[in-house]
């Protein structure tokens, strides 16, 4: 049965729980009440990040590490605001331009304690922000073959997102375009493609801007999207989130649904007999 | 004066930087004496990430380099 979660402004259930007439999300074995998967970074502050990710009903949750500032200890990190209990942290490897240094991030945060699920992120390029395929898929059968549930930031690439998959990786993450960029699904395409030949579940990581992109996004039939940028950058963040776990939940219903044939002449909805004369 | 603190202080790197900190510390005694709160901190001593439960066992010696990691907002 679908259990639904409710809105903390309105209280009604909102978008985002699981639906009835749809299997759930599964990564690693575990079972996701949401498709929506959120990260923490470059909220305004942390009250708008927690009620941010409360409005966009998602389980999963990214965070990033790094050295604690010395200077600033009474600064918590983030995981003083979010209740490991109450959510999947997906520890990324954001900054790490080697997949020697993406396997030791992951590795210190799983040595925290509360998952040993990784977001596996290797940049090839500063500009950009694009993932370095190779990088990525050697740090992918590392950290693999070390016990992590990897799920895989790459290039909409099919080759890659197959070499991804064969690597073990639980989940397979291609962009819809650069990170941070907000540009959308810049390829439903790739997209589709990608989707049709992973058995994995494909979760688009990167580049949603707002609603309707999230919404195409899911109608290509991918099994979720992750995002960060859309909420924090958006001037409320709160009501963006809710927006986008309404568009994610319409985006897959609309999938599920199947939409009409595209037609290049118009067809008329109501009948043509019957009219007066 | 400078042989004083010698005697009382191990040299260490934190984070990349140098730092003087009480002899005699445990790894869990050196993160109290930085301000932080063990159960937030990953630690990593000379390229080796230490298991929490171990923190309390550990004596930092001098030249021990850490990295001291925490998780943070990121996408």
């Amino acid at each position: 049965m679908a259990t639904l979660i409710a809105d903390p402004i309105t209280d009604s259930p909102i978008a985002g729980a699981a639906q009835a007439d749809d299997a759930p999300l599964v990564i690693g074995g575990r079972a996701l009440r949401s498709r929506l998967m959120v990260g923490t970074g470059k909220y305004r502050s942390n009250e708008q990040m927690v009620r941010a990710i409360e409005a966009s009903g998602a389980e999963v949750v990214t965070v990033a590490v790094r050295r604690v500032d010395l200077d600033r200890t009474k600064e918590e990190g983030v995981l003083f605001h979010l209740d490991p209990r109450q959510y999947l942290l997906l520890p990324n490897t954001a900054g790490c331009y080697t997949a020697g240094d993406a396997v030791r991030y992951a590795r210190l945060a799983r040595a925290a304690g509360f998952t040993d699920w990784v977001k596996l992120e290797v940049i090839g390029d500063q500009e950009t922000l694009l993932p370095d395929a190779d990088a990525t898929l050697r740090a992918a059968k590392e950290l693999v073959a070390d016990g992590f549930t990897v799920l895989a930031y790459t290039n909409d690439d099919l080759i890659t997102a197959l070499r991804l998959e064969d690597a073990g990786c639980a989940a397979v993450m291609p962009l819809a375009s650069p990170i941070g960029s907000g540009l959308g699904l810049v390829n439903p395409y790739n997209i589709r493609t990608i989707k049709s030949r992973l058995s994995v579940p494909v979760i688009v990581d990167a580049g949603v801007g707002t609603a309707s992109d999230a919404a195409v996004t899911m109608e290509q039939g991918v099994d979720g999207i992750l995002m960060n940028t859309a909420l924090a950058e958006a001037r409320d963040p709160v009501r963006m989130a809710r927006a986008m776990a309404l568009a994610t939940e319409a985006g897959r219903l609309a999938y599920l649904a199947g939409r009409m044939p595209r037609r290049e002449r118009a067809v008329p909805s109501s009948p043509l007999a019957g009219m007066l004369d | 004066m400078a042989e004083m603190i010698t005697a009382a202080a191990a040299q260490v790197r934190v984070n990349g930087d140098e730092r003087e900190v009480p002899a005699g510390l445990t790894v869990a005694g050196l993160l109290e004496h930085l301000g932080l709160h063990p159960r937030m901190v990953v630690v990593e001593r000379n390229g080796e990430i230490l298991r929490r439960d171990t923190l309390d066992g550990l004596r930092v010696e001098p030249g021990d380099a850490y990295e001291l990691v925490h998780f943070v907002g990121g996408g």
